[in-house]
């Protein structure tokens, strides 16, 4: 990550920075009417572990597909390295699980462009199956997608954006929908994948659970309104212009701790009172 | 034995039963992914549409089946692009659009006062088929066949999970029109067996057994195809016997098969499942 501040810009590169695996330069997007994405510079190295946040509607998903490449810009540069190889996993939540697919079907989607023939080889049947074994699927290749845990179904589509043998793994919203345990099995397994070299992006809304932990976060609303480790950006200042409401940052063993202000609507002598004035932390789907 | 074979000693109903199976099959083929995709009401839109468009080429004096193919053509690509906008319902706009070239169609037919093709084309008459109507069945479902063979992968991938085969490099847009086209070739040619009215029936009835079935894409394909091209041959076959439409014999041949694999299926859920070790949170 090499962009540290929207207020301090970073100075425009004439030539990819060495090791940059991916660059956006002034990237702007729009569906319709308005932008979605506005001037967003952005530099991923190998070895990058950045996490995205942001409210809801605010690009997260449109700056992964802009770095994947599903989103052409209307102005700006994205700069790819040569043969850079990209992994995308969706949101578990806008799957269709119902759809008759086993997970040895699901991952080998992977496989598009390698051959014509509909049927898949025994090596890439092999490699499915390794990929599956890695992340602890072992011997689930002939199950229906439905009929695996939650923390399982994540790692499906992990193994499918990892047959792709990707330098750079997206992730929209990886925790979104699942519970505690079950963040924690697919972060350390995200945290393993980082470890092993990938680079890694992830968007969520999950500021303690994810975003502090992480060893850097951009804070996007249209416009990146700052980037750098959680602990020098994750202010009230930063976040109140990201996320358009109060919200107080108290720190706990050397972590910031993200927590919301709200007035109940019961609440008739206001917040000085200190009646019907609450705080509570940020969490998942809070 | 010699009266189980009385019907195959007529050309017509050997015409008849070539066209009829291979009509199923082509359904049961496309019918997968329009299923798959939610498509069915756009299967329903195009086929009154293409009914509109062999009633607008017949008043010009032009060949039906053309005129049909054409309509559904455009009538698929339009459909295509609204459902991609969204700035109205995708339904709302099929509805408009397919409902408005029906609408004409039955106004030309009654002004040309032509109701025994109103018949045919509505209801269907597959035994008053020619070798062309069986040779062109036959090429449209031998290109459709080819299309998907080559196409498997994107397809599969573009149904299942469109907006990361975008990401993947698929041309999702491209493979939409591809299917779209598809579909309104298979719905210009299974006029002829089912009509406008039933074809719908045939496209949504065989995949729907099929996923009864099973949870595995591909088999799903193959039970479709199979299923579809039985429905075709028994509906014909009995239509003979019984003295029925055979478009309403092979719907019903259809939806009898339903009956009987939604009970196999509801059986088979009430068993247990084997314990395999699967964490369910």
């Amino acid at each position: 990550m090499s962009r540290t501040s929207r207020r301090a810009p970073l100075s425009r590169i004439a030539e990819d920075p060495p090791g940059s695996l991916i660059q956006l330069d002034r990237v702007t997007c729009r569906y319709g009417h308005g932008p979605v994405l506005v001037d967003v510079d952005l530099t991923l190295r190998a070895g990058d572990f950045i996490g995205i946040v942001g409210p809801s509607g605010s690009g997260k998903s449109t700056l992964l597909k802009t770095i994947a490449g599903a989103i052409t810009p209307v102005a700006g540069s994205v700069r790819r390295g040569d043969g850079l190889a990209i992994g995308y996993v969706p949101q578990v939540e806008t799957v269709n699980w119902y759809f008759p697919i086993t997970v040895r079907e699901a991952v080998l989607m992977a496989r598009i462009g390698d051959r014509r023939t509909p049927w898949s080889t025994p090596r890439e049947r092999a490699e499915a199956d390794e990929a599956l074994e890695r992340l602890g699927l072992g011997g689930l290749g002939g199950r229906h997608i439905r009929e695996l845990s939650g923390g399982q179904q994540q790692r499906v589509f992990v193994a499918r954006a990892m047959l792709r043998r990707p330098a750079l793994l997206l992730l929209d919203e990886p925790t979104s929908g699942v519970d505690v345990r079950t963040r924690h099995d697919v972060m350390h397994l995200i945290h393993e994948l980082h470890h092993d070299g990938l680079a890694i992006v992830l968007t969520t809304h999950d500021l303690n659970g994810i975003a502090a932990h992480l060893p850097s976060i951009m804070c996007l609303n249209r416009e990146v309104i700052a980037t750098g480790a959680p602990g020098d950006i994750l202010t009230s200042e930063v976040l109140e212009r990201t996320y358009g409401a109060p919200l107080e940052v108290l720190s706990h063993g050397g972590m910031p701790v993200v927590v919301e202000q709200y007035e109940t609507p019961w609440d008739t002598t206001g917040p000085a009172s200190g009646e019907g004035h609450h705080v509570h932390p940020v969490y998942e789907g809070s | 034995m010699e009266t189980l074979f009385e019907p195959f000693r007529y050309e017509f109903f050997v015409r008849a039963i070539c066209v009829a199976v291979v009509t199923g099959a082509l359904c049961g083929l496309v019918g997968t992914y329009v299923v798959l995709k939610g498509m069915s009401y756009i299967g329903h839109g195009l086929s009154h549409a293409v009914f509109g468009g062999a009633a607008i080429f017949l008043a010009l004096r032009l060949n039906a089946l053309v005129g049909a193919f054409a309509i559904g053509v455009v009538a698929a690509i339009m459909i295509n692009g609204v459902s991609r906008r969204r700035t109205i319902g995708a339904d709302a706009a099929i509805g408009v659009i397919t409902s408005a070239l029906f609408a004409v169609g039955i106004a030309i037919v009654s002004v040309l006062r032509i109701p025994r093709l109103t018949d045919a084309l509505l209801f269907g008459n597959v035994l008053g088929v020619t070798v062309r109507d069986v040779l062109l069945v036959a090429a449209v479902a031998i290109v459709s066949a080819v299309i998907v063979f080559l196409r498997y992968r994107q397809m599969l991938f573009a149904t299942f999970d469109p907006e990361v085969a975008e990401v993947s490099g698929v041309n999702t847009v491209w493979v939409d029109l591809l299917l779209a086209l598809i579909l309104a070739s298979t719905i210009t040619v299974s006029m002829t067996v089912v009509g406008v009215v039933l074809i719908a029936a045939m496209l949504v009835i065989p995949p729907v057994i099929a996923r009864l079935l099973t949870d595995s894409f591909h088999r799903m394909l193959w039970i479709s195809v199979v299923t579809g091209a039985f429905c075709g041959f028994v509906g014909v076959y009995l239509s003979y016997y019984l003295d029925w439409p055979s478009g309403a014999t092979v719907v019903l041949a259809a939806s009898t098969l339903f009956v009987v694999a939604f009970g196999v299926s509801s059986l088979r859920n009430r068993r247990p499942l084997p314990d395999v070790g699967i964490d369910v949170h």
